[in-house]
């Protein structure tokens, strides 16, 4: 399956935010961020309870406005109402975004619909296949487990083959294998030029994967910094820069 | 089919199979209209007002209020597990979200009336089979228009603490125009008097309709988008 090439600039990287600002009423949550991410990487964004990093990824999904700066997907304006924009965009957050009373298959074969996919059941169902979710195809969310249930989220996150991937805490609720499972499956896809965002609280999960580990303390980047060396050496600096 | 169309029929067709599944808004609503028939029935004194006199009212306030517990779930649904914002993701034009919910919400209401409707007949024991497809009509007509306010209203109570007290609250001095017309034309239907008296009430559900089905779609995307 092709995945979305809707590129208005070929020459933008997939995702760029620029002197991000969101405010709840006299609170300012985010002050000024700056964002690129190309194809092939993945950011790691950091930080303690309240930093501000699931409010930037719902900016960055266009689901919350900012109140300054913009984010373009693919050099598409993505808050100024362009709707292809949205079409690159894959989002795991911390609900699975399911329907209760429709069952998995049913659930992705809507999402299927939602994004224009050709033959939207059979790509559900291969989709599942994949994920290894297909005996539970005819099962509703509430008859799953937490992981099953974060395995199938995770399946309608990247049913439409998205170009960039927002993760909020990707691994919770999952066991060692399905962890494993999708750390792999999300290195292949970085392989193929997707980027992705993952927000996490725990470095060691993602630690592997991320090309990229940001920082965040009161709405601000404090670090942005390639990933080298091992966890361990930078955990200390990490401690530092929250307990600040 | 274009595109718009496509998606509203996808999102319309989710919702009537989700409802279907679970039955909850549907049997709410035919049971909470059988009880105000009922209600209305015993506190009615027959030697006092006719049934063919309060028959209209008493129509019109079941429907209101029945779609009013039908279009409460319009939204609630897509705040489980956060599904809304999987409908805000989708490249999905606000139009189309905006029309498939409608035409949900026309459906459930839809039934909800062609459910009510033998109910009000077995109740008041009103003769309708001259007047009953004008009152098809009638109901057609005043309906797209109060649920297409609904619909917008349930989007924007769904995002507050009390999303159930909050509909009534704003949708039901919107319906007032459309329940006075429905009620005037029904009441001139049952009574058998000419077109030419109900054209007037008629214009104005028409205009109704074509107001708020216009203006609910133009202001739907600064509901739903932060």
């Amino acid at each position: 399956m092709p995945s979305y090439d809707g590129a208005a600039d070929p020459a933008a990287p997939l995702l760029e935010a620029r002197g991000l600002c969101r405010s709840f009423g006299r609170v300012r949550v985010l002050h000024g961020i700056d964002l690129t991410l190309a194809p092939g990487e993945a950011l790691a964004v950091a930080g303690p309870n309240g930093a501000g990093k699931s409010t930037l990824l719902r900016l960055l999904a266009g689901l919350l406005r900012p109140t300054a700066g913009e984010v373009r997907v693919l050099g598409r304006a993505l808050h100024g109402g362009d709707a292809e924009a949205r079409r690159a965009i894959g989002l795991l957050s911390h609900q699975s975004l399911l329907y209760d009373d429709l069952t998995l298959v049913e659930n992705l074969t809507f999402a299927a619909r939602l994004y224009g996919l050709p033959r939207p059941a059979a790509a559900a169902r291969a989709a599942l296949e994949a994920a290894g979710l297909g005996e539970r195809s005819e099962s509703s969310p509430p008859r799953l487990s937490r992981g099953l249930l974060q395995r199938a989220a995770i399946t309608r996150a990247l049913l439409h083959r998205p170009r960039v991937l927002l993760l909020d805490e990707p691994f919770t609720a999952l066991d060692a294998a399905a962890a494993a499972r999708l750390r792999q499956m999300l290195r292949e896809r970085l392989t193929e030029g997707l980027g992705m965002v993952i927000v996490t609280h725990h470095l060691a999960e993602v630690w592997e994967i991320a090309t990229r580990v940001l920082v965040m303390v009161n709405g601000r980047w404090v670090s942005d910094q390639a990933r080298t060396g091992s966890l361990e050496e930078f955990l200390p600096r990490y401690r530092a820069w929250i307990d600040a | 089919m274009p595109e718009t169309l496509r998606l509203a029929l996808a999102i319309a067709g989710k919702d009537i199979r989700a409802e279907l599944r679970s039955r909850t808004a549907l049997v709410s609503a035919v049971v909470f209209a059988a009880l105000v028939l009922v209600v209305f029935n015993f506190a009615r004194d027959p030697t006092a007002l006719s049934a063919v006199d309060l028959a209209p009212s008493v129509l019109w306030v079941t429907f209101a209020l029945a779609a009013m517990v039908a279009l409460n779930r319009a939204f609630t649904v897509e705040r489980e597990h956060g599904a809304l914002d999987g409908l805000l993701l989708a490249p999905l034009p606000r139009s189309a979200l905006f029309a498939g919910k409608l035409l949900a919400n026309l459906a459930f209401v839809g039934t909800v009336e062609a459910v009510t409707l033998p109910l009000f007949i077995l109740f008041f024991n009103v003769d309708l089979r001259a007047a009953l497809p004008g009152i098809i009509g009638v109901t057609a007509l005043a309906t797209v228009g109060f649920v297409s306010v609904g619909t917008i209203f349930s989007a924007m109570a769904v995002r507050t603490r009390f999303a159930e007290l909050m509909l009534p609250v704003l949708l039901l001095p919107f319906m007032v125009p459309p329940l006075i017309g429905a009620v005037q034309v029904t009441a001139r239907l049952l009574a058998g008097r000419p077109l030419s008296e109900m054209l007037g009430w008629l214009r104005l559900l028409a205009l109704y309709d074509v107001v708020f089905v216009t203006l609910c779609t133009m202001v739907f995307p600064a509901v739903v988008d932060e």
